[in-house]
């Protein structure tokens, strides 16, 4: 089996992001960044996968521009054998994104695409299901567990309500919960290693999709501060504080 | 143009994010068009007409649509899109799972999330974690939203006459199987929808103590939620989870209750009304967000919120 990592390069998660003073946007620029959380989870699964003896090839594609060789870096030091980077001046939409890995899926044959169930960036959670539609390959999307025998796939989904139990079959898109597993850090013989390990560069242009924007952000802005409120001194003052000035209970 | 809101339900009743969506479809257009597709739903069908907004309630019946599977549901929406300029459907796990499928097969870009409206064009969304709050505008043929259901109020379920439409099922070659669902039982309000939630951290220390929590719920007829690092350190099931990775919360009040307050637990709940919050420490951030900040032992601090509840439920009756 052969299983295809899609990885994006994000702010790290630790980071309190800032607004841009023209409200263009938020500062990426000599900021941390990092491999997005839920798509390390989809990198230690696909390692995991290799471990076992399930998986015999395992690689990773990343969209960006030349930094993103960071999060591939990061993911073949984390055991990937080999990565692609898809370059992009621009930033892509999920739409745009999901037809460009469909064009690299179509070339790399994969038997099981894994990612995040979402970028920690722009939140869309949109781009797995996409994927599985363009694709139509089975979708299961925030799975916190995963089985493959025989190319059957059991997964579990978090959903709202708790959690789901499906069974399906390969080739499928799975986007990953940070509940599916614990990633591991890249011990530095990794690193060296993963220095060595083949990354290939493709120019998205190259690829003759429409990967223009459909959305304009017109403007970002910082949300709306809480006020802070007051320090109470015991739970008597507490509770009447609720009763009798909030009204809330 | 009419709008098509997709119905979040469990084949019986609707989940109260439809009737938040609906709110919000109401801001783009008078003619709203509720979609059902489940099973054995003629009920639902039926009292779904009386929500007052709505005009038109289209439903697919059949069998094969009991679970929600979105590689059965998402072509049938795409089939009826033509007919609307916006398709909305609320930002749960079952609007995620679903819409960005429609969006695959329409070719148009979805737009995720939506906490506000601000013409037939323009919305808006947070991006990161709700640390950055983006306008955005499009002039695609269709607009596909997901729509955050604690940023609008619930709409009428009745007094409206909505039409009644029968679709026929369009069935589609599907590999996935439903196996089964563990939904966890409660008798407290649902988290993403109650009036008020209590909530626990790795402050509780273990799952027993959270039993100190649920004591105070049920004081309050309110929902239980948690942090990460308390589902995490296993105290309490991910369901309960309320943050950038659990659920979305907007409580008239939210107590915080040994939760120090991370980035990701406060982009879950910051929209709260009135926030409490209760932890030892004193430099906790969650402190720069309470409307009512207590520094106390919480094993001490709960059972005498609960003695100071029960002595004024006594003087009012």
């Amino acid at each position: 089996m052969k299983v295809l990592v899609a990885v994006k390069r994000v702010v790290d998660y630790k980071v309190q992001i800032r607004v841009k003073s023209d409200n263009s946007g938020v500062e990426t620029q000599n900021v941390k960044m990092s491999v997005n959380p839920p798509d390390e989870n989809a990198i230690e699964e696909a390692v995991k996968l290799k471990e076992q003896g399930l998986a015999n090839e395992i690689v990773s594609v990343s969209i960006g521009d030349d930094k993103s060789q960071d999060v591939l870096r990061t993911s073949m030091a984390m055991g990937i054998d080999r990565s692609i980077l898809v370059k992009s001046q621009n930033t892509l939409e999920p739409l745009a994104v999901a037809k460009t890995l469909k064009i690299i899926i179509d070339k790399e044959k994969p038997d099981l695409v894994l990612m995040g169930k979402q970028a920690i960036d722009d939140d869309s959670n949109q781009t797995g299901q996409i994927l599985s539609a363009l694709l139509n390959w089975p979708q299961g999307c925030f799975i916190s567990n995963l089985k493959i025998e025989n190319n059957k796939v059991f997964i579990s989904r978090e959903i709202d309500e708790g959690i789901e139990n499906l069974e399906t079959s390969l080739p499928a898109v799975l986007t990953c919960d940070l509940r599916l597993n614990t990633p591991r850090f890249a011990s530095l013989p990794n690193i060296m290693k993963a220095k060595k390990k083949p990354l290939e560069t493709i120019d998205i242009d190259t690829l003759g999709i429409d990967t223009s924007s459909k959305i304009k952000t017109l403007k970002v802005i910082e949300p709306p501060k809480r006020k802070a409120g007051i320090m109470v001194n015991d739970v008597k003052e507490l509770v009447q504080k609720l009763k009798y000035e909030a009204k809330v209970i | 143009m009419s709008v098509l809101v997709v119905a979040e339900h469990d084949n019986k009743n609707l989940k109260s994010s439809t009737l938040n969506t609906i709110s919000a479809a109401e801001k783009l257009s008078e003619d709203i068009h509720l979609l059902i597709l489940g099973n054995k739903i003629e009920d639902l069908a039926k009292s779904s007409k009386s929500i007052q907004l709505v005009k038109k309630v289209i439903i697919c019946d059949h069998e094969k649509l009991e679970n929600q599977i979105p590689e059965l549901s998402s072509p049938i929406i795409s089939n009826l899109a033509e007919n609307y300029s916006h398709i909305l459907a609320p930002s749960s796990t079952f609007g995620k799972n679903l819409l960005p499928r429609v969006s695959a097969q329409l070719d148009v870009t979805q737009i995720s999330d939506i906490i506000g409206i601000e013409s037939q064009d323009t919305f808006i969304r947070p991006i990161y974690a709700g640390n950055a709050i983006s306008y955005v505008q499009t002039d695609q043929k269709i607009n596909l939203m997901t729509v955050r259901p604690t940023s609008f109020e619930k709409c009428e379920e009745v007094g409206g006459d909505a039409t009644l439409e029968n679709i026929t099922f369009l069935d589609s070659e599907v590999k996935t199987t439903f196996v089964s669902r563990e939904v966890s039982k409660s008798d407290r309000p649902e988290l993403g929808n109650a009036r008020v939630v209590v909530s626990g951290g790795r402050g509780l220390e273990n799952s027993d103590n959270f039993k100190l929590l649920y004591d105070l719920a049920d004081k309050l007829n309110a929902a239980v939620g948690a942090s990460r690092a308390a589902v995490d350190s296993g105290y309490i099931g991910n369901e309960y989870q309320v943050g950038q990775t659990g659920k979305m919360v907007a409580p008239e009040l939210y107590i915080a209750v040994g939760i120090s307050g991370a980035i990701q637990h406060l982009a879950g709940m910051k929209e709260s009304k009135v926030i409490v919050a209760i932890n030892k420490d004193l430099e906790a951030p969650i402190f720069n967000i309470a409307d009512y900040g207590l520094s106390s032992d919480l094993f001490q601090a709960i059972p005498e919120i609960i003695k100071e509840l029960d002595l004024l439920n006594q003087i009012e009756s």
